[in-house]
């Protein structure tokens, strides 16, 4: 009785705060499509010299747009009190935050997703790479949100934590980029990517089992230190 | 009955080198409310928040009874972009899932905000979005045994005040207890005890 309704509660006013401020959630979606539509120009349009480039481009922008919606996942929250309410009544934490988490990746991680076929074509990325690339990124934005959810909860607290956040989860990035892209390469030459795919779930299935724990401790310290 | 809602023993409290309190105890007892008075600084909202666990760096004892808590601090937690049932309809999946909503449109008369329901909280008036915060008060009632309330009387008009003071009364004599700080002096009635902080004690 009291998780279920824990969990929905927090996805309900979540998912109505995300659908009020419509901008917040197309921000780090322009920036995506920004970036990957700037490569044609500024690299050049041969999809001779993309083809090649298509999967880690597609990659690094979307590690960066990520990024760009970190900041504010809690802040708002601890500045106007209702996280000291969320740690006082709200136990166990991790639920609330599963839900927040959720709502996120449903406005970020998710559309990310599935605009990446249609930008990979603009960035000339090969057809067979096409589906799996997208599958990595279903699979790794997970792991993106989940682990700069903990870096956002951590620097909750600090009133300008942009910068900071940024040094501390784009190293935690680095091996879901560096799979997500081997995906692309080990379908261009025709190898299997199952595997590859298999390691990134396997990354998100333990993202999602400990970061909303370490979440939920680090935003309970947040409240504690005022 | 008779054991206190509250105790604190030998309290003791530093904030950046300086003793806020030392060796402070009291208790709440059942029907009891507790204001919490002293100069600015003298550490009201500090004792406050280290009886609610979120101020764990402290000396001493606090024992609290079994049972939730309602703690009011001195932001009113709600979220400008969602309407005053909105935010209650969370606070209620935290603290008491699965209770009608009617609850809240009850709570919102009771605090004098019938037809404010869907009015989002950013265009409520600083003295009407204190009163959506304490509707959380009628809200959890007796379910809450303790009510710690930070400044509940900033930004209200005297009916407000008149509002607070008559939860406060209803909360007591419902066998509730609650502390508050407040720099409003307050007429003397039966259950309301004063706390002085800081260095001078009691003017």
């Amino acid at each position: 009785m009291k998780i279920p309704g824990l969990f929905w509660g927090q996805f309900r006013r979540d998912g109505a705060l995300a659908l009020r401020q419509p901008g917040e959630l197309a921000n780090p979606l322009a920036f995506f499509v920004l970036v990957i539509t700037l490569f044609p120009l500024g690299v050049s349009p041969e999809s001779a010299v993309l083809a090649p480039l298509a999967a880690g481009v597609l990659w690094i922008a979307a590690l960066l747009s990520t990024l760009l919606g970190l900041e504010g996942l809690f802040r708002r929250d601890r500045d106007e009190g209702t996280l000291e309410q969320l740690v006082l009544h709200g136990d166990p934490l991790v639920f609330a935050v599963l839900a927040r988490l959720l709502v996120h990746w449903l406005g970020t991680g998710l559309p990310l997703t599935l605009l990446a076929p249609v930008l990979g074509a603009m960035l000339a990325l090969p057809e067979e790479a096409r589906w799996p690339v997208t599958a990595g990124l279903a699979l790794g934005t997970p792991i993106l949100v989940l682990l700069g959810g903990v870096g956002a909860a951590l620097t909750v607290s600090l009133r300008s934590g942009g910068v900071l956040l940024a040094l501390l989860v784009l190293p935690l990035f680095i091996p879901v980029l560096i799979l997500g892209v081997s995906v692309a390469e080990l379908a261009v030459a025709g190898l299997p990517t199952a595997p590859v795919l298999a390691w990134l779930g396997a990354g998100a299935a333990l993202a999602l089992v400990t970061a909303p724990f370490a979440i939920a401790g680090a935003l309970s310290i947040a409240v504690e230190t005022g | 009955m008779d054991t206190p809602l509250l105790t604190v023993r030998q309290l003791r409290c530093e904030r950046d080198e300086r003793v806020l309190f030392a060796d402070l105890s009291f208790a709440v007892a059942r029907g009891t409310a507790l204001q919490l008075r002293g100069p600015n600084g003298a550490g009201k909202t500090t004792l406050l928040r280290i009886l609610a666990g979120f101020h764990p760096d402290y000396e001493g004892e606090v024992s609290r009874a079994p049972g939730p808590l309602a703690y009011l601090g001195h932001r009113p937690a709600l979220s400008g972009l969602l309407t005053a049932e909105e935010n209650l309809a969370h606070y209620l999946s935290l603290t008491a899932p699965g209770t009608a909503l009617s609850a809240i449109t009850d709570a919102l008369e009771r605090v004098g905000l019938a037809g404010y329901e869907d009015v989002p909280c950013q265009a409520l008036s600083a003295g009407q979005q204190r009163r959506v915060s304490l509707a959380r008060l009628p809200l959890l009632g007796i379910t809450a045994p303790l009510w710690l309330l930070d400044e509940p009387f900033t930004a209200l008009d005297d009916r407000g005040i008149a509002l607070v003071t008559t939860l406060l009364e209803e909360h007591q004599a419902a066998g509730g207890g609650a502390i508050f700080t407040t720099h409003q002096p307050l007429a003397p009635r039966p259950g309301l005890e004063t706390l002085w902080l800081g260095p001078e004690g009691a003017p």
